[in-house]
């Protein structure tokens, strides 16, 4: 996870990133917000994008799950046992439905009005549809369907018992604290079983103690369910613990990309979040080709 | 006025002095409005007009206001039980004095008048009572909402089987008092509930403001019209079409809306309702354009006629059960139709609710961004909704056209749309028996008090002020979820196994 990490794109070994991305731009009129950005995500790894405010990271994160369509980029996804699939061609709703990438949203985007097994529920949606044979088997209370919601309640009760809201399940989900409410769009993104999880700023408004949960929650996904986590944060407390790998962006385009500890110390981080002296300016891009060439 | 109200709780404890010169301000203000509106008339004799002054009524209404006003102060100053006590008490006696018809005739409207003013205080007071008896209770112990979802639930378990009892007997009730007038309102308010439950799929459910409502109501009704008259298909044989065809229009509507929300919403569906009435007022070969379609069938039970003189070889429903002859027979028979289609929609959406579909309704009403982020199909479930609401709004449309036997646009307006709106928002939106409930108010309401005439409109709208200041969320709001992991009843911790 050294060398090979921080050249992203010549990284081909044996087993494919879960998650390629090349040249990824977005252009918003005379704006660009994503500036030919690559990287990669592996698969049952904790990959952070991180970077200072409009940097670009929440843009990156619409273009993977379909809210945008990017003006440049190939964005490819290539789950272990499963055929490789180009996001950036898929409609909206479908990386969701076939290409299996979840998400979570900056501002909490539950279903306030339904209760807390009913979220974990309705995101089992396309598999219920399924078994519930488009409605009709359903309706008339068919067993094939009755099996089907019992596993998919199981499995939301899995999940629940995971971040301790069991007692809770039958409340609204609007009427849950806030910390339990990151948690609860977490595992509701983890009902669809995805193949990678996105989570943007899913410690954002956390106390410490809460913060510590997510850690451990993340982890949890990582090492037992086994697959790739993307995650956009602000808290360096989370993103140094538990991220394996680390992409940094600034004004739309990557300035690092590397381990925690290899960010920690590079240059061209540093000063995109402390600032520079206007004397010795140097464009960011630049800055960090000559750390790395330097360093790696 | 109920931003003054509001923000004079606000101030919460205020000295009597104030409150006084508060009311004295209100009552100013209130005397420059009834001043033109109120002190002069114009009276009409035939060719000349003639100027009036009412100044004595209209400084007796300017005092009633002023003292309204001051009961209002003083309910937040805490005498709330009191006062609404008493406005009560004085409303509730004025009441039985106008019901005993003994108020004389020039002092109607100022009785009426003061007597609103002594409802909104008593129910401005019940207001403030409640809510401090609710703030007690939610000191006491945190779950009353809980609490009171359980017992509108409970409510409805058994108040559901009463009401159907009630709404399956009625008939045989009118049929032995020959009160024709009680069945036909029977009807009238069973299509509306039917209706009610249709939209309440795509409003209540699927949130998609939907004003053009209407617009299916019609494709129903002239389907059987058309089909019957022209082809000679009986009711039955046409339902399906109606539904099907009422579907399909729901989706042609439902096409060009689907990447809108809210208000833009709205407009284009209210635009749609128009669009299919103008075009029936405008298809004279097919719909018969302005003078609509006459000698539509009525039912028949089996094959038999409601009719005294049947056609020979054919066998009425009177002559068969060996009865005489009424027209109350065919409005029973209506009766028990609607109620066996308003009951199939019912079955049927709470069935839809708790299937995947009618979750993702739900799902995409509050929120379609995440909805999308889960993988669920916005325009299909758009569609569903549409098309399952429309369906059921074809059907009460073929049974309108049936019962009335003649169908013309000018049944099919942008009012009967609003009407339908207002009992599922009003019922509370995704509410069935809330639906139930508007609909006895909004529909049964103004036809019992038919004798007040133009009143009734003015009761009507002030009802639905006050509903909306009272209970924004509608009358029965209450949401149970479709699907549990601790059943009601069981301690929560305990149902962890």
């Amino acid at each position: 996870m050294t060398a090979a990490m921080a050249m992203p794109v010549a990284a081909a070994g044996t087993v494919p990133p879960l998650l390629t991305v090349e040249h990824l731009t977005m252009r918003f009129g005379g704006l660009t917000a994503v500036d030919d950005v690559s990287f990669t995500a592996q698969n049952q790894h904790i990959t952070a994008i991180i970077g200072p405010n409009g940097a670009g990271k929440t843009t990156v994160f619409n273009c993977l799950t379909g809210f945008y369509k990017p003006t440049v980029g190939r964005l490819t996804l290539s789950p272990p046992g499963a055929p490789t699939m180009l996001l950036e061609q898929m409609e909206g709703f479908r990386i969701g439905q076939k290409a299996r990438v979840a998400r979570t949203f900056q501002n909490i985007r539950l279903f306030p009005k339904m209760s807390v097994l009913e979220n974990l529920v309705v995101a089992q949606h396309n598999k219920l549809m399924r078994a519930s044979g488009f409605t009709l088997a359903g309706l008339f209370g068919l067993p094939v369907y009755r099996d089907a919601e019992k596993k998919a309640v199981e499995l939301a009760r899995y999940w629940l018992e995971r971040i301790g809201l069991t007692r809770r399940a039958d409340e609204n989900a609007g009427n849950l604290p806030y910390g339990d409410q990151r948690r609860l769009e977490i595992v509701r993104a983890m009902c669809t079983e995805p193949r990678l999880l996105c989570l943007d700023e899913p410690a954002a408004g956390l106390n410490p103690r809460e913060s510590a949960e997510l850690n451990e929650l993340l982890r949890f996904i990582r090492d037992e369910v086994k697959i790739g986590v993307l995650l956009i944060e602000h808290d360096m407390s989370v993103v140094m613990k538990i991220s394996d790998h680390i992409v940094v962006l600034d004004y739309g385009r990557k300035i690092a990309d590397g381990n925690p500890e290899f960010i920690r110390h590079d240059a061209a981080v540093i000063r995109a979040y402390l600032g520079e002296d206007e004397d010795d300016e140097i464009p960011p891009v630049i800055a960090s080709d000559l750390v790395k060439d330097g360093r790696v | 006025m109920v931003a003054m109200v509001q923000g004079a709780r606000a101030a919460s404890v205020r000295s009597f002095p104030v409150m006084l010169k508060e009311a004295v301000i209100f009552a100013a203000v209130s005397l420059a409005l009834a001043l033109p509106l109120v002190g002069f008339h114009i009276l009409d004799k035939g060719s000349t007009s003639q100027l009036q002054t009412r100044f004595p009524e209209m400084f007796f209404a300017v005092f009633v206001l002023f003292l309204g006003k001051l009961a209002m102060s003083l309910l937040e100053a805490g005498h709330a039980k009191r006062i609404a006590a008493a406005a009560a008490f004085l409303a509730g006696l004025w009441m039985v004095v106008a019901l005993l018809h003994l108020v004389p005739a020039g002092s109607q409207v100022l009785g009426w008048f003061t007597w609103l003013v002594l409802v909104a205080v008593a129910v401005r007071g019940l207001i403030l009572v409640r809510s401090d008896a609710a703030d007690a209770r939610a000191a006491a112990h945190d779950d009353s909402g809980t609490a009171a979802g359980a017992v509108i639930a409970k409510l409805g378990t058994v108040l559901g089987p009463i009401f159907l009892g009630i709404a399956l007997v009625a008939p045989f009730y009118a049929h032995m008092v020959d009160d024709k007038r009680m069945v036909d309102l029977g009807v009238l308010i069973f299509t509306y509930i039917m209706l009610g439950w249709g939209l309440n799929v795509v409003v209540g459910l699927a949130g998609l403001l939907d004003l053009g409502y209407v617009a299916f109501y019609a494709v129903g009704a002239y389907t059987y019209a058309v089909f019957s008259v022209k082809l000679g298909l009986n009711f039955w044989e046409t339902l399906p079409i109606a539904g099907a065809l009422a579907a399909s229009f729901g989706i042609l509507l439902g096409f060009p809306v689907l990447r809108l929300r809210g208000d833009y919403l709205a407009i284009v569906t209210l635009g749609f309702g128009e669009i299919i009435r103008i075009i029936l007022l405008n298809w004279a070969e097919l719909a018969g354009g302005a003078q609509g379609i006459g000698g539509i069938p009525r039912p028949s039970f089996f094959g038999m006629a409601f009719t005294a003189n049947p056609p020979d070889g054919t066998t009425a429903f009177h002559q068969f059960f060996n009865l005489e002859f009424s027209p109350m027979h065919r409005q029973v028979y209506l009766y028990y139709i609607i109620l066996l289609l308003a009951l199939i929609t019912n079955w049927f959406t709470l069935r839809i609710r708790k299937l995947p579909i009618g979750r993702a309704w739900e799902a995409l009403r509050e929120d379609e961004t995440a909805c999308r982020a889960l993988g669920i199909n916005p325009t299909n479930t758009k569609l569903t909704a549409f098309a399952i609401g429309a369906m059921f709004g074809g059907f009460a449309g073929s049974f309108f056209a049936t019962r009335q036997g003649f169908i013309s646009p000018e049944s099919f307006n942008f009012l009967e749309s609003a009407i339908i709106l207002a009992i599922v928002v009003l019922g509370g939106m995704g509410s069935q028996i809330g639906v139930v409930f508007a609909t006895v108010v909004l529909i049964g309401g103004p036809e019992w008090f038919r004798d007040l005439e133009a009143y009734r409109m003015l009761a009507f709208g002030g009802l639905m002020v006050l509903i909306m200041i009272w209970k924004p969320e509608g009358l029965l709001a209450h949401r149970d979820p479709t699907v549990r992991l601790h059943p009601p009843g069981a301690k929560p911790a305990g149902a962890k196994p």
